[in-house]
C-alpha cells in the first residue's frame, strides 16, 4: 500500500505534467500544491523549483509575495478575522484582541499545542454582515466577542455548544 | 449551435418559464449563503412539493438581490415581492399564504422601497432574476444576442464605434475611455492579442465584481467575446481572487456551458470567429489590480508593476497587445451593442455616462450592493438609499474609493459621484467602495488603518511608496500613542504629496489620499490628538498591548 506522502507527490507530479513543467504556470502550481499539502514548506518549494528548473529564490519570492500562500503548517482549527474596511469600522479589532487574550495566541500564529491558528484576511466580501469572523469553514456575521469565543471553544471541544 | 438556434433556445426557454405562474428566486450568493440560503432553497423546494404546487411555481437559485444586510433574501415573481431574513421555518408560511392562497406575507416583506427607487440596475440587470448556473436563463433574458448581432451585422470597427459613442469609461478605477482603449489594441500590429478581465477586487470592503460574477457570469463572458471580436483577440483570461470560491465555481460552470453550446471555442455560432477563455487565480495581492502587475501575475510572477510606456495595448501579456478591462466594464458591453452607443451616452452625466456599482457599508442602516446612475449625489446614496446612520448617531464622513480613496465630510454631501468630481475633492472612484463613518469614528485612526493597509500591500519596488508610506505610518503611530508633535502635520502633508507624485503605480499614487483628505477636512482632530492628547472616539492613546 502506498503511503499518504507518496500519493500527494503523485498528485503534484500530475499537476506539474498538466502544466508541461512551464515556468509561467508557477502560480497555478503553487495553488494546487497548497490544496494537496495544505501548506507550502521549504522542501516542497525546493521540489517545485527543481521540477520547473527555476531558481529556488524565484519560487520562494513568488510564494512569499502573495498572502494567500501559507508557508507554515496551520493549526487543527483555523480562526480567520476579516480586517476589511467594513469590519474594521464595525469593531472587528476588539474581537480579535479578545480572541488573542483568551487563547493566548497572536495573529498569524498558532497555539503551542498546534490546535488553533489565528489568521487575518483583508476581506471575505460579506461586508453587509460586518464584522465577520470565520471559524473553520463557518462564517459568523454581525459577530461579537462572546459569540466568537464560545464558538471557538466549541470547535476545540472545550465546551458543549448550547443554542 | 448556429445563429438561428440561439433565437430558438431563447423562445423555448421563455415558453418553459411562462408555464409557471410564480417564480421564487432565492439569493444564493456569498452574502446570503453563510446565513443559511441553501437551507432556505431546499425548504422552498420541499414546500412547493408538499403543497402540490411544483408545476405552477418554479423555485430558482439566483445571485444577489441586493439587500445583503437582511439575508437570506427571497424574491417572489410576479410582482417583485421581496422577503427578508427568510429562515427554513418561515418558508412553509410563504408558500402556503403567498403561492397557494395569493396573500403575500406582509410582515416578512422588505419594507424599505427607497432602497431601490434611486437605483438603476443595468450591469446588475439579471442579478437576482436569473439562475446563474443555467445558460438558458441568460439566453432567454436576451443574452448572447449582442455577440450574435456583432457577428452577423457589425464589423469590428463598427463595434468600437458604438463603444466610443457610448462614452463608457473603465470601471476599474482610473476611468480611461473604453472605446479609445479598444481602438488602441485593435490598431496594434503584433499578434496574437489577448484580453484580461480583472476580477481581482482587492479592495477590502468591496464586493461588486464578485456579486456580478456570482449572479450573472455570462454577461462577463459575452462582454469579453464582443471585446475580442472588436480588437481581434483569440484568447482571454479572467483573473479572479482565490478568496472567491463561489464566483470561481460559477464562472467555471458558465464557461463549460458556453463551450458546450459553441459560444466559446473554435467556431463560435458557426460564424468563423474563435475565442477561448481560461480562469487565472490571484493569490491575495492588492497591487495585482494594477494593469501591468496583473500581467506579471498571469505570467506566473510576482505582481509588481513596471513603468509605462510601453502600454499593455502594445506590449502586454508575453509582450503581445493586450486589452485589460474590469469585469463591470465588460458587463456593460452587451447592452451597448444591443441598444446602441447613443442610448448609453444619455445615461448618467455627459462626461461620465452609465451607472456604477457600489458596495455600501460601514455605519449605515441599509448596507448592500447598489447600482446608481453616475452623477447621483453622495447624500442620495448615503441617506436616501442607505437610510442614514443607525442608532440616532450623527453622520461624520464617507469614504469613497477603498483604502486609497478619500474621507469626505458632510459639507461635501451634495457632490455628484463621477470620476472628475471625486478627483477634485481628493477621493477616487476606485473600484466602488463607499464606507460610512459615524460620529464615534476617529479620522486619525481611520487614516492610520488605511496607511497600514497600503504599507503591507506595497510591492516594494519603488522607494516613495515603500519607504515613504512606512514613514507616514510611524508618524501616525506617534500621534495615536501620544508623542505627536506639531510639525508632524506638515511632514504628513509634504510626504503625502511627495508619495503621490513620485510613485510608480496607482497604488502609491493614491495611497496618501486618506491622509491628505483627513488633513484637509478634519485637521481639528489631528490637532486635538497632538495638542490635547485627546481622542473623542476613544480609539487612540491605548497602551501597546491594547492597541
Amino acid at each position: 500500500m502506498m503511503s499518504d506522502t507518496d500519493n500527494r507527490r503523485l498528485l503534484l507530479e500530475k499537476v506539474l505534467k498538466e502544466h508541461n513543467y512551464q515556468e509561467n504556470a508557477l502560480l497555478e502550481i503553487l495553488h494546487r500544491a497548497q490544496e494537496i499539502y495544505g501548506y507550502l514548506d521549504k522542501d516542497l518549494l525546493m521540489d517545485i523549483s527543481g521540477s520547473l528548473n527555476i531558481p529556488p529564490s524565484h519560487v520562494y519570492g513568488v510564494a512569499t509575495f502573495y498572502s494567500y500562500f501559507k508557508l507554515r503548517k496551520p493549526g487543527e482549527h483555523v480562526v480567520t478575522g476579516c480586517l476589511g474596511t467594513a469590519c474594521y469600522v464595525k469593531g472587528v479589532e476588539q474581537i480579535m484582541q479578545a480572541v488573542e487574550e483568551e487563547f493566548n495566541i497572536k495573529r498569524g500564529g498558532s497555539t503551542t499545542d498546534g490546535k488553533l491558528s489565528l489568521l487575518v484576511t483583508r476581506c471575505i466580501g460579506a461586508c453587509a454582515m460586518a464584522p465577520t469572523i470565520v471559524v473553520d469553514d463557518e462564517v459568523i456575521g454581525k459577530a461579537t466577542k462572546e459569540i466568537v469565543i464560545a464558538k471557538i471553544k466549541t470547535v476545540l471541544g472545550e465546551i458543549k455548544f448550547e443554542a | 449551435m448556429k445563429l438561428d438556434d440561439l433565437q430558438r433556445v431563447a423562445e423555448q426557454e421563455v415558453d418553459f418559464q411562462r408555464a409557471y405562474k410564480h417564480r421564487i428566486n432565492v439569493c444564493c450568493s456569498s452574502g446570503c449563503v453563510p446565513f443559511g440560503a441553501l437551507k432556505v432553497l431546499k425548504a422552498f423546494e420541499d414546500a412547493v412539493k408538499e403543497f402540490g404546487v411544483e408545476k405552477e411555481c418554479k423555485v430558482a437559485r439566483t445571485g444577489c438581490i441586493g439587500t445583503c444586510s437582511v439575508g437570506p433574501a427571497v424574491l417572489v415573481e410576479p410582482g417583485d415581492y421581496l422577503y427578508q431574513s427568510v429562515t427554513p421555518e418561515k418558508v412553509r408560511e410563504i408558500v402556503r399564504d403567498h403561492i397557494v392562497l395569493g396573500l403575500p406575507v406582509k410582515e416578512m416583506l422588505y419594507q424599505n422601497q427607497a432602497y431601490f427607487q434611486k437605483q438603476h440596475r443595468l450591469v446588475l440587470r439579471n442579478a437576482g432574476k436569473i439562475d446563474p448556473l443555467r445558460i438558458q436563463d441568460y439566453i432567454s433574458a436576451g443574452g448572447y444576442s449582442a455577440i450574435a448581432k456583432c457577428l452577423a451585422t457589425l464589423t469590428p470597427q463598427g463595434v468600437i464605434y458604438e463603444v466610443r459613442t457610448s462614452g463608457l469609461r473603465g470601471r476599474g478605477g482610473a476611468g480611461f475611455s473604453t472605446g479609445q482603449k479598444w481602438a488602441l489594441v485593435a490598431r496594434a500590429q503584433n499578434s496574437p492579442k489577448y484580453i484580461v478581465a480583472n476580477l481581482d477586487e482587492g479592495d477590502p470592503g468591496v464586493f461588486a465584481n464578485r456579486t456580478l460574477a456570482e449572479a450573472d457570469p455570462h454577461a462577463i463572458i459575452e462582454g469579453m467575446l464582443i471585446a475580442a471580436y472588436a480588437v481581434g483577440a483569440a484568447k482571454g483570461y479572467i483573473y479572479i481572487r482565490s478568496e472567491y470560491p463561489l464566483a470561481i465555481q460559477t464562472l467555471q460552470k458558465a464557461i463549460a456551458q458556453a463551450k458546450s453550446m459553441s459560444l466559446l471555442g473554435e467556431n463560435i455560432l458557426e460564424m468563423g470567429f474563435k475565442f477561448d477563455l481560461e480562469l487565472r487565480f490571484g493569490a491575495g495581492a492588492f497591487v495585482a489590480g494594477e494593469e501591468t502587475a496583473i500581467l506579471a501575475s498571469v505570467e506566473g510572477r510576482r505582481a509588481m508593476p513596471r513603468p509605462r510606456p510601453p502600454y499593455p495595448a502594445n506590449s502586454g501579456l508575453w509582450k503581445k497587445p493586450t486589452l485589460i478591462q474590469n469585469v463591470e466594464t465588460l458587463a456593460n458591453i452587451p447592452l451597448i451593442v444591443q441598444n446602441g452607443g447613443l442610448w448609453f451616452s444619455k445615461l448618467g452625466t455627459s462626461k461620465c455616462t452609465g451607472t456604477k456599482c457600489f458596495s455600501l457599508t460601514g455605519q449605515i442602516n441599509n448596507p448592500g450592493l447598489i447600482e446608481v446612475p453616475m452623477g447621483i449625489t453622495l447624500r442620495e446614496v448615503v441617506f436616501d438609499i442607505g437610510g442614514g446612520v443607525p442608532d440616532g448617531k450623527k453622520f461624520k464622513a464617507v469614504l469613497v474609493g477603498g483604502p486609497s480613496g478619500g474621507c469626505l465630510p458632510d459639507t461635501l454631501l451634495e457632490l455628484p459621484i463621477d470620476y472628475d468630481s471625486l478627483t477634485k475633492v481628493g477621493a477616487i472612484m476606485g473600484s466602488g467602495g463607499i464606507v460610512v463613518l459615524d460620529e464615534k469614528s476617529c479620522m486619525v485612526d481611520t487614516a492610520k488603518f488605511f496607511t497600514e493597509f497600503c504599507v503591507e500591500e506595497s510591492c516594494g519596488k519603488c522607494t516613495p511608496c515603500r519607504a515613504g508610506l512606512a514613514r507616514v505610518k510611524e508618524i501616525f503611530d506617534g500621534i495615536t500613542m501620544g508623542t505627536g508633535k506639531m510639525e508632524d502635520i506638515s511632514t504628513l502633508e509634504k510626504s503625502g504629496v511627495f508619495i503621490r507624485d513620485a510613485s510608480l503605480c496607482g497604488l502609491g499614487q493614491t495611497a496618501p489620499n486618506p491622509v491628505l483628505t483627513t488633513l484637509r477636512y478634519f485637521k481639528g482632530e489631528y490637532l486635538q490628538h497632538i495638542v490635547e492628547k485627546k481622542c473623542e472616539a476613544g480609539k487612540c492613546f491605548k497602551n501597546e498591548k491594547e492597541a
